[in-house]
């Protein structure tokens, strides 16, 4: 086949199904998102907007965002590293560190919530230790910074592994001479790694951070599990306005909102993280 | 050759043709109640056992019980052959998409009940199929800090509190339990037994100056409430474990509690406020999509579930109590009967103010609960002052009424048109 159109042919059908279960889906969301029966109106965006609770809902996604990406990122480039160096065992501790990301996140809330509950773990090893009394509830209304303590470690256990994987990845593509080079000049391991492994892993850390901040505002079943409705999110707003209120027309606009703010950081870090041409490995 | 494959042909010809068969002597029950793993087989296995066709009896959450019910709809086809849901859930529907039932000839006993399942049209839409009420209950621990003088199947919401004070200073921790979890049924306290007790009222009298009295003793009592009723949606489970020792929740959601340990609670009627002892019903009911595959077959498995015997067959499997005039028997389990009894206190009290369900919402319901849930979440857990939070959320429930028109409904007095807020 013509070596020019081989490349579209082969991704013919992926773009199909993307139209088919992506685009098609997306309009018919965006056009709920902006009519409610009669033409086109920014009604439903006003209404989820105006609502008390949407400032609350915003402000925890973002918090939570950034608390728990920059974690990640520095948890996930020290394992990765660790990861690198290692002569035996290396595929058995990556496996081991991998399989938060084979569990879904609701159930990774449920044991978070085994853990922090009233008659939980924690409690029981506390009052085990005599540290208390009586079992304290760390999740209620009166202790906001310490559900949102649990919310994060959740999704920090959870998450961090799809980073590593990737970062891993990226690390193992780095070729040994620039290292060697490197040695040979006398530059420290913290040298090494902050002007060779950073620089060069540029790609890998751009994917990885753009998949983590995007699903980050899409966080809903931990945050549904641990805070309930104690912690407003974005998504939890969205479920809330489809199934508890069967108001369509409001979950759609949340859903673009949600999709805005995912566009914006990811131009953004796509921005900041972008690999001059020709600078590639 | 040929003729192996004629014969494989036609077994698995026959075969399809026998599936098809079997799959339509079947009847699709789609529900949103019975949900719990051990009611829904108790469903398939005591109630619809006895039905003349097969039933394929399969409970759902609100949410994507509608959703396939919406899609079947949009469709012009479905497999749906029975509908079981809350009043709630069917007036949030458009009542064309339902089949009118008038032709069954069956009905429950209650007028009130029948005149709701018209959804505002002239014909049944639904027939009410169930009852349940919100109750109270308590671990017989707490009974020694009964307030002195205090009946508890009189009480009233002052003594409540002093009770929950009680208990709180003896035990050391706030042992009311309060089903505020993010499934839990607290705007139904709000709608149906604070406000009614309070301000004789749900809509009229949201803002009034009795409504905030209402508030601050709720907030009196909520100062010995288990701080986690934020997460608690079914108080059976912490009145088993012991995290709340006086509840109030819906009568299904306490029937674990009294069938494993019958001996360890007791269950009781809803207090009173100044304005009377007020109480709401929940009612279920079995209506069929207009798109139902086998009417026939539908409409015989409804009048098999309106049967006194089906209806006491429910009665043992879900809690919840017939709508048609039946004989109870006596080997009725714990939760029922301890159930059965604080609700008939509750309706036949000298100073019963019964309130009804929320009606001509339409699809506007779940923002109306909502107004009550914000208003809770504000003014309990978020400590604004009562009257603002009253006076800002006076404006959006005034809305829903306006838009939707919907006329009061008991306590409220009757309005012509829509029911105002004063």
């Amino acid at each position: 086949m013509n070596a020019r159109i081989l490349p579209y042919v082969l991704i013919l059908p992926v773009t199909l199904f993307l139209c088919l279960f992506f685009l098609y889906p997306f309009v018919l969301v965006s056009k709920q998102a902006f009519s409610t029966g009669a033409g086109f109106t920014l009604d439903n965006f006003r209404e989820v907007v105006s609502y008390w609770k949407f400032p609350i809902s915003m402000q925890n996604t973002l918090l939570l965002a950034a608390a728990v990406v920059p974690v990640q990122l520095a948890l996930a480039l020290l394992m990765a590293t660790m990861v690198n160096k290692m002569q035996k065992g290396r595929d058995i501790v990556l496996y081991i560190w991998t399989i938060p990301l084979g569990i879904s996140d609701l159930a990774a809330g449920i044991i978070w919530l085994a853990i922090f509950e009233q008659s939980g773990f924690l409690n029981s090893m506390m009052s085990g230790l005599g540290i208390v009394d009586q079992p304290v509830n760390f999740l209620s209304y009166q202790h906001p910074g310490v559900v949102f303590l649990a919310i994060a470690l959740a999704e920090i256990w959870r998450a961090t592994a799809i980073m590593l994987v990737i970062l891993v990845a990226g690390i193992g593509l780095i070729p040994k001479e620039y290292y060697e080079a490197a040695e040979v000049f006398g530059a420290s391991p913290w040298k090494r790694f902050t002007r060779i492994t950073l620089p060069m892993l540029r790609p890998s850390l751009q994917t990885a951070l753009v998949l983590r901040v995007i699903l980050a505002f899409e966080i809903f079943a931990v945050v549904a599990a641990l805070g309930g409705t104690l912690f407003p999110v974005l998504m939890g707003e969205t479920y809330a306005y489809q199934f508890d209120l069967l108001n369509s027309g409001a979950a759609a606009a949340m859903a673009l909102i949600i999709l805005g703010i995912s566009i914006a950081f990811t131009l953004v870090i796509l921005r900041v993280l972008r690999v001059p041409k020709g600078a590639t490995i | 050759m040929t003729l192996r494959l004629k014969i494989a042909g036609a077994v698995s010809g026959l075969a399809v043709l026998t599936t098809v068969t079997a799959a339509q002597a079947d009847v699709l029950f789609w529900s949103t109640q019975a949900k719990p793993v051990e009611e829904a087989q108790a469903m398939r296995e005591q109630v619809l056992a006895g039905a003349g066709d097969t039933v394929d009896y399969q409970p759902n959450d609100a949410g994507p019980w509608l959703t396939r019910l919406n899609a079947e709809l949009q469709a012009g086809s479905g497999s749906i052959g029975v509908l079981g849901a809350l009043h709630g859930d069917f007036s949030a529907m458009d009542p064309e998409s339902l089949v009118d039932l008038d032709v069954l000839g069956v009905s429950a006993s209650s007028d009130t009940f029948n005149s709701l399942a018209q959804l505002g049209t002239d014909k049944p839409q639904y027939i009410p199929w169930m009852q349940a009420s919100y109750i109270m209950a308590a671990n017989k621990q707490a009974l020694e800090y009964l307030p002195e003088g205090a009946d508890i199947d009189a009480l009233t919401y002052d003594q409540l509190i002093e009770w929950a004070a009680n208990v709180h200073e003896g035990t050391g921790s706030p042992k009311f339990g309060f089903p505020a979890g993010p499934k839990g049924l607290k705007h139904r306290f709000f709608q149906g037994y604070l406000y009614p007790s309070y301000t004789n009222g749900v809509v009229r009298t949201f803002a009034s100056p009795e409504a905030v009295t209402a508030w601050e003793k709720f907030a009196e009592l909520w100062e010995h409430t288990n701080p986690a009723s934020t997460n608690f949606s079914f108080l059976q489970e912490q009145l088993l474990s012991g995290d709340a020792w006086i509840v109030f929740d819906h009568t299904s959601r306490l029937a674990q509690a009294f069938n494993e340990r019958p001996d360890d609670f007791v269950a009781f009627p809803a207090p009173a406020g100044p304005k009377g002892r007020g109480f709401m019903p929940v009612i279920a009911g079995i209506a069929i999509p207009k798109t139902a595959p086998d009417m026939d077959a539908a409409k015989d498995l409804v009048k098999y579930m309106m049967a006194p015997e089906t209806q006491i067959a429910t009665l043992r499997a879900t809690s919840f109590f017939p709508v048609v005039d039946v004989e109870l028997p006596d080997d009725l389990p714990p939760s029922v009967q301890a159930a059965g009894a604080a609700v008939a206190k509750m309706s036949s009290a000298p100073d019963a103010n019964p309130g009804l369900l929320p009606a001509g919402l339409g699809d506007k319901g779940g923002d109306f609960n909502r107004i009550f849930v914000d208003t809770f979440e504000r003014i309990i857990l978020a400590r604004q002052p009562i009257e603002a939070v009253l006076e800002d959320q006076k404006t959006r429930l005034a809305a829903i009424m306006e838009e939707t028109g919907a006329p009061c409904w008991a306590p409220d007095a009757p309005s012509e048109g829509a029911c105002p807020v004063e």
